[in-house]
């Protein structure tokens, strides 16, 4: 594993949600072998690598949708390996998972408001859900539409909004770019950007690794199951080795 | 003619109630993609423990409003109560089991329970079938072309039971909160948790529900049939089973309208050629249906996700 | 040490003698020898379901309804011909090989059957196949019920007795054999592969339809062959003895003696077979006649909650899908 460069990008100082030797195996296969990862307070951190490189597994195991095989998960320094799905939201975490995991039968005004289950407060949840829209203004347009008839890009914008209806402090993404439009995707990454700036801390799986990397404060390259690089996002953009392995050039 | 329409009748009264048993078929297989091989046998325990009740108010001088509904509730009580149980200590420690031990054990419950409530043991009925009592007073309610069509009153009144009960579902899973959340765990009960929804307890309440439900229909085809027994929640049961599957196994309006056909094509068989065929029609009609279209009349192909 | 060309016929030959042996030895005891064709019939049943339910991991809970096929189809057969004889053999010779011809008869019809359900069912999900085939064993009762020319709900009796000792346990003896063949051959393999995942195996190029179909052809054959034994030592037959009960017995065994295990077959259908029987004659002999009644009651129920108890506690069974003869061969626990 060997870090790159991070002159003058210091990483914030509070600890949100830490990673340590991480093992996630589907019966033989193993698909994460002890990773230690960080997310920090107020951060962008992308994940990126090959397909089957353990991204989407690493994932999984920390939003409680898999039990890790061995390792430590904390959130805000308290251990929550290996806790069942809902119990994480309710402290603060929320998942846009692999294939945007929408409800296709139920309406896009159903599907956002899934995802302020847990809250009680309607005021919040009220302006959230303007926040929201404000930001894809296309779902206003969509409102009483089945998700299922939403094209690609119009259910990311859902996905992310419903995980952000929950008033996430770390919102997981699994591969936001997958099959969209250039500038759709361009459109995303600039939202995802705002999302950041209004204190919300990200941890981003991505195979497009010019985007995550841009936004990233910091990021990790997983190869094959295992952290083989991690450093800055602009540094890593530069490195050689990414360069080549992961950037096309 | 008038047969015809004393057929379609009939036919529409035991297809009500079939819908009833369909639904909790439905629902479960929708959040589990379990064939709860035991809910007719839930079904079968409501009709016995509205038996007792009905015994009861017999005993205390007879059955007014109040305690025709005080029977149903109770029953309707008791099955929810049981639902839960099973499917908490015999379904959810196997649900990340593979598809077919459950299967086995929801057949395994099943056979305990019908052929247990067949011993002669303490409070187990025993094999003889008996005879539900008169808790309506039946009496022609609307009578047609020169009276060779009748209209029960105790066939109204299972019509409005059955449609009440199927509009406050209706209205439950798709207007109210609760709903939504048991519409998302039906789709992906992964990523419904990932939303803070609690599955478990989603899936127990449905389960709940459904048993609820057949409680219900359980009563209404004691009072339509009059003889009750304990391998008739088997017998009924598989024929909602045969009703949710033809209308589209998960989609709640087609179990409706699959009961619905099913019970007006078993009554139309059975009248036109032998009440002895009766036991083979639901299970025609399903090979057809699955030969033919076996995701349903309303079902979606579903690709499996690999 | 054994020529090949021999090895697989060696075995057969073996075991015609070994029960020639035995139907001198025991055959004149007609208690003990109805309670032993049971058995038979039973391991028979058990086995051949195994193939479908076990080695393939599908659920078919219909096989009495194969059975019944069969004890129908050899019965009627055999009825005509009782008082048929083949010139140029002696008459017991005769006898045996339309007796023969009946089982065989029974088990094609039963195989006929199986084709027909299995072909449309087993393109669809694994639930569907337990409805049809619980539907088809009902439709098969109501059919037999309606039918005179099959005696109807009173039954068909009549039927030459001609099943013996040696004839059911040469049967088990052949059934035994075959599932072991086939759970050692590639075919096994790619029946293993399916049971464990079927979609996998599907994309690994497996036809997973044809394979679960020949599956589920062969176990009809046999259930059909059990049943025409059946027909041959019981004074008569009626609908009441393939009830959707008699399935779910066969269930049971399989899934007692474990799912893909052969001899977790053999040995659950063995005692479930002798275990109520004896239950019965015991309670019958110390409790006074009548009192093994209450063992017919209580035996459902409790095989019912021995599949919830199996599948919460040791979903393996006894045998998980190992089997006696793996140790021998060295081989351990397969896959």
């Amino acid at each position: 594993m060997s870090g790159v460069g991070s002159a003058g990008s210091e990483r914030p100082a509070e600890l949100l949600l830490e990673c340590q030797g991480l093992h996630v195996a589907y019966g033989a296969i193993q698909a994460v072998r002890g990773v230690s990862l960080s997310v920090r307070k107020g951060e962008v951190v992308a994940l990126i690598g090959r397909n089957g490189a353990g991204k989407t597994s690493l994932l999984r195991a920390v939003s409680g949708m898999l039990r890790p095989a061995d390792g430590r998960i904390t959130l805000e320094g308290k251990d929550i390996t290996g806790m069942p799905s809902h119990l994480l939201v309710a402290r603060g975490m929320a998942h846009a998972p692999e294939g945007r995991g929408i409800f296709p039968n139920l309406t896009v005004e159903e599907n956002l408001g899934l995802g302020a289950w847990l809250r009680t407060d309607a005021d919040g949840v009220a302006a959230d859900e303007a926040w929201v829209l404000s930001l894809f203004p296309r779902l206003k347009e969509r409102w009483a539409a089945a998700a299922g008839t939403l094209s690609g890009g119009e259910q990311q914008m859902l996905a992310i909004s419903r995980a952000l209806m929950s008033r996430p402090r770390l919102l997981l993404l699994d591969e936001p770019s997958l099959g969209l439009a250039p500038q759709v995707i361009q459109l995303i990454f600039r939202i995802l950007a705002d999302v950041n700036g209004k204190g919300v801390s990200i941890l981003l799986v991505e195979q497009n690794a010019h985007l995550a990397l841009n936004l990233a404060g910091h990021a990790y390259v997983l190869e094959t199951g295992e952290v083989a690089m991690e450093g800055a996002g602009k540094a890593l953009l530069q490195s050689e080795d990414v360069r080549r392995a992961y950037l096309g050039e | 003619m008038s047969d015809f329409l004393q057929h379609v009748i009939n036919g529409l009264s035991a297809g009500t109630i079939y819908a009833l048993v369909a639904l909790g078929y439905t629902m479960v297989y929708g959040v589990l993609k379990l064939i709860n091989f035991a809910h007719g046998d839930v079904m079968m325990m409501g009709t016995y423990v509205g038996y007792a009740s009905a015994l009861q108010f017999k005993q205390r001088g007879g059955f007014g409003m109040a305690s025709v509904l005080a029977i149903f509730f109770l029953s309707m009580a008791a099955c929810a109560a049981v639902g839960w149980l099973i499917e908490r200590f015999a379904y959810r420690p196997l649900r990340e089991k593979p598809k077919l031990t459950a299967l086995i054990t929801a057949i395994g419950i099943s056979f305990a329970v019908s052929y247990g409530f067949q011993m002669d043991w303490g409070f187990l009925p025993g094999p003889n079938p008996r005879a539900f009592p008169e808790v309506i007073r039946r009496q022609p309610w609307l009578t047609l072309l020169d009276g060779e069509v009748t209209l029960w009153n105790w066939q109204v009144i299972s019509f409005a039971v059955a449609l009440g009960l199927m509009a406050g579902l209706q209205y439950l899973v798709f207007r109210t909160r609760f709903g939504r959340a048991m519409r998302a765990v039906s789709h992906d009960h992964r990523t419904a948790a990932l939303l803070g929804i609690h599955t478990d307890r989603v899936i127990a309440v449905t389960f709940m529900l459904g048993s609820a439900l057949a409680a219900g229909a359980g009563i209404l085809f004691a009072i339509k049939d009059v003889k009750i027994e304990p391998l008739m929640g088997t017998q009924q049961g598989l024929k909602a089973f045969v009703a949710a599957v033809i209308g589209g196994i998960g989609n709640v309006p087609g179990a409706v309208v699959g009961a619905v056909l099913l019970g007006l094509v078993e009554e139309f068989v059975v009248g036109y050629t032998a009440s002895s065929w009766r036991d083979a029609v639901a299970f025609g009609f399903l090979i057809l249906v699955l030969l033919l279209r076996p995701e349903g009349l309303f079902g979606r192909v579903t690709a499996e996700k690999v | 040490m054994v020529p090949p060309g021999l090895r697989g016929v060696l075995p057969v030959v073996l075991a015609c003698l070994a029960l020639a042996a035995g139907q001198r030895l025991f055959g004149g005891q007609e208690f003990f020898v109805y309670v032993a064709s049971l058995v038979g019939v039973n391991v028979v049943l058990a086995v051949s379901l195994n193939v479908v339910n076990g080695m393939t991991g599908q659920f078919s809970i219909g096989h009495a309804g194969f059975m019944a096929v069969g004890a129908y189809a050899a019965g009627r057969l055999s009825l005509p011909l009782g008082d048929v004889a083949v010139s140029g053999l002696p008459v017991a010779a005769s006898d045996q090989l339309l007796f023969a011809v009946s089982l065989l008869a029974g088990g094609v019809a039963a195989a006929a059957c199986g084709f027909v359900v299995g072909l449309p069912s087993l393109r669809l999900k694994g639930d569907y196949l337990a409805i049809v085939t619980l539907g088809f064993g009902e439709i098969v009762r109501v059919i037999i019920q309606n039918t005179p020319a099959l005696g109807g709900a009173l039954g068909l009796s009549g039927i030459p007795q001609r099943g013996s000792l040696f004839a059911v346990w040469l049967c088990a003896f052949l059934a035994v054999l075959v599932a072991r063949r086939i759970a050692e051959s590639s075919h096994g393999r790619s029946l293993t592969a399916i049971r464990e995942d079927e979609v996998a195996a599907e994309a690994m190029g497996v036809n997973t339809t044809a394979y679960k179909v020949r599956a589920f052809v062969v176990s009809a054959f046999f259930a059909g062959v059990a049943g025409g034994l059946f027909a041959h030592f019981v004074p008569i037959i009626n609908p009441g003895s393939f009830t959707f009960v008699k399935s779910m017995e066969v269930v049971v065994m399989v899934v007692a003696g474990g799912l893909g295990s052969t001899t977790g077959s053999i040995l659950a259908a063995v005692v479930l077979t002798l275990l109520p029987e004896a239950l019965r004659s015991g309670f019958n002999r110390f409790a006074g006649e009548g009192a093994g009644a209450v063992v017919d009651q209580v035996r459902m129920p409790v095989y019912g909650l021995l599949l919830v108890v199996l599948m919460l506690a040791r979903p393996q069974g006894l045998f998980g899908t190992r089997e006696l003869w793996d140790r021998r061969k060295g081989q351990g626990a397969r896959p």
